[in-house]
């Protein structure tokens, strides 16, 4: 424990200090906020059922820091470590891998939920957003999406020879996925065919379940996105363990 | 007389695929020495040791390390042993400091890392980021983090490569330090005379396999070479004088240069045969220095060929 811990404050102090990281996941998000805020207000709209831009943006940029989060730091992160032998050092002392990982995700988890504090914090103060959902059930909407992507990122990670790659290869995920599932750009201005493809991008039931519970929906109207999100979760677990190399 | 084993192989065999990396090693390391593995890139001592580890899973053999099967009781032989790998690192944003912390935090009984900060010179380093240490000042922290477990076996691979000379005497130091606490340590070099200044015995390893086994002394003692001594004289050579030196080795004269080859008689070694020769003779001489065999000639007549092709 006393292990975990130490590592868990070490590899925060190492995410901060790494300036794009920390950027793409506390900086920019609210970058994008005030952009769109300054463009378009927060002024209800028909277009989004009566709901403003922000309101709607806050939840969707929290799924956008999720997926950066996931895909990209924990998978450049992992990947550099194994491609650099620090995993290698690591296996020669008696910590378990299993305490290894777990900070990982627990800095990486904590650095999220920061992001969207901080987007929650933007949203109130200078646009008067509006939170009509109830706290627990969107942190454990959280915490489920959190965790689903986290695990994709470990297997992709474990899939990735070199850091270099894993760069490469986040990228080529994300963005068209922060594009197609509503996450960068409400999903109500997307054309029919592109929210058909929508459907199968993993980002889409994360939009759709926080944004639903974000203005209050009962989990019942979202069980399509429990399940998928479950799924991955235990899935990505699984075929991660097996996968999971130190060199 | 400590004799107690702490690391005992037998037959180790292990191979890459169709590529055979280790063959019918068989060696024990006493509680206490330093024993190095040497040979060229390639020659199977990065397996060797990482079989040792427990990094590495033998195909054949019997591994015992501090008593312990290095494959089943991983866990116990990491609580025990310091390990500097050829390859590995930590990551490049890490302070001196907080890489000793937490890798102390690893360990149940920890050594004192600020001790060892001190006792390695980084005391000046120990809030800089990793990425900003010199090779050497790596290697110590290295180091250092494989003293941390206090263990009482240390695992060194390739420690000195790439460092200048100042450096790599430096670490030598350290090792020898390390042993005079009572530690044993299992080192690997291709560096001949890292081998033949530092460690206790050596196994020498070509292809494979085991070429040699003993201490540098005996290895170059059974090589049976000779000593050279080379010097110059201030006026040439007389007949007299040089039927006497003769009576010390074979003799090589080229003007006023002279070359003597031999072995050392009895108890006395050639270079104060030789001196004692000419300051009795009365025979001014300058510029006199000794070329005696070293461990690169030992694997040169074992193997044919030399260290670094």
């Amino acid at each position: 424990m006393k292990n975990l811990i130490k590592m868990t404050w070490v590899e925060a102090k190492l995410f901060l200090r790494e300036p794009i990281g920390a950027f793409f996941t506390l900086v920019f998000p609210l970058v994008m906020l005030f952009l769109f805020g300054t463009i378009y207000g927060n002024k209800p709209s028909p277009y989004f059922n009566g709901y403003g831009t922000i309101d709607i943006s806050v939840p969707a940029y929290t799924a956008m820091i999720i997926a950066t989060t996931g895909l990209v730091g924990l998978v450049i992160t992992m990947a550099t470590y194994r491609e650099k032998g620090v995993l290698r050092r690591l296996r020669t002392t008696p910590v378990s891998p299993l305490t290894v990982l777990s900070a990982q995700v627990i800095v990486l988890f904590l650095m999220t939920l920061l992001g969207m504090v901080l987007l929650i914090i933007a949203g109130k103060l200078v646009y008067n957003m509006r939170f009509e959902g109830n706290l627990i059930s969107v942190l454990a909407g959280f915490v489920l999406s959190c965790l689903s992507f986290f695990a994709l990122g470990f297997i992709l990670s474990s899939l990735i020879p070199t850091a270099r790659t894993a760069q490469v290869v986040g990228m080529v995920i994300l963005y068209p996925m922060l594009f197609l599932s509503g996450a960068g750009f409400p999903r109500e201005l997307l054309p029919e065919t592109v929210k058909k493809i929508s459907a199968f991008l993993p980002l889409t039931y994360v939009v759709n379940l926080l944004r639903g519970l974000w203005i209050g929906e009962s989990w019942n109207l979202h069980l399509t996105e429990l399940a998928i999100l479950t799924i991955m979760l235990v899935a990505g677990v699984l075929v991660s363990v097996k996968l999971f190399r130190w060199e | 007389m400590n004799t107690q084993e702490v690391i005992k192989v037998e037959n180790l065999r292990k191979a890459y695929g169709a590529t055979l990396a280790v063959e019918d090693v068989s060696f024990e390391v006493m509680e206490g020495e330093i024993f190095g593995m040497v040979g060229p890139n390639g020659a199977g001592k990065t397996t060797t040791i990482e079989c040792l580890e427990g990094l590495r899973k033998p195909d054949q053999g019997r591994l015992r390390v501090l008593g312990l099967d290095p494959q089943q009781e991983s866990r116990e032989l990491r609580r025990r042993t310091g390990i500097q790998l050829q390859q590995s690192s930590i990551p490049e944003k890490m302070k001196v400091w907080e890489a000793l912390d937490l890798y102390a935090s690893f360990y149940p009984d920890p050594a004192n890392w600020e001790e060892l900060l001190a006792q390695l010179g980084l005391e000046e380093k120990r809030n800089d980021f990793f990425s900003k240490l010199s090779g050497g000042q790596k290697q110590r922290l290295f180091i250092a983090l494989a003293l941390l477990p206090d263990p009482e076996l240390i695992f060194l691979d390739e420690l000195t490569t790439g460092l200048d000379p100042q450096a790599r005497h430096a670490i030598w130091d350290l090792v020898r330090l390390v042993r005079a606490k009572g530690k044993t340590v299992l080192l690997t070099t291709h560096f001949m005379e890292e081998a033949e200044r530092l460690c206790d015995r050596v196994v020498i390893l070509d292809h494979g396999r085991i070429v040699a086994l003993d201490t540098p002394q005996a290895l170059i003692r059974d090589l049976g070479a000779e000593e050279r001594i080379i010097f110059n004289l201030y006026t040439t050579l007389t007949p007299e004088f040089e039927k006497t030196l003769s009576m010390a080795g074979r003799i090589d004269v080229q003007g006023e240069r002279i070359t003597v080859n031999g072995s050392k008689s009895g108890t006395d070694s050639l270079v104060s045969d030789v001196v004692s020769l000419l300051t009795s003779n009365n025979v001014r001489f300058h510029d006199l220095h000794t070329e005696q065999p070293t461990l690169e000639d030992v694997f040169l007549s074992l193997t044919g060929r030399k260290m670094r092709e």
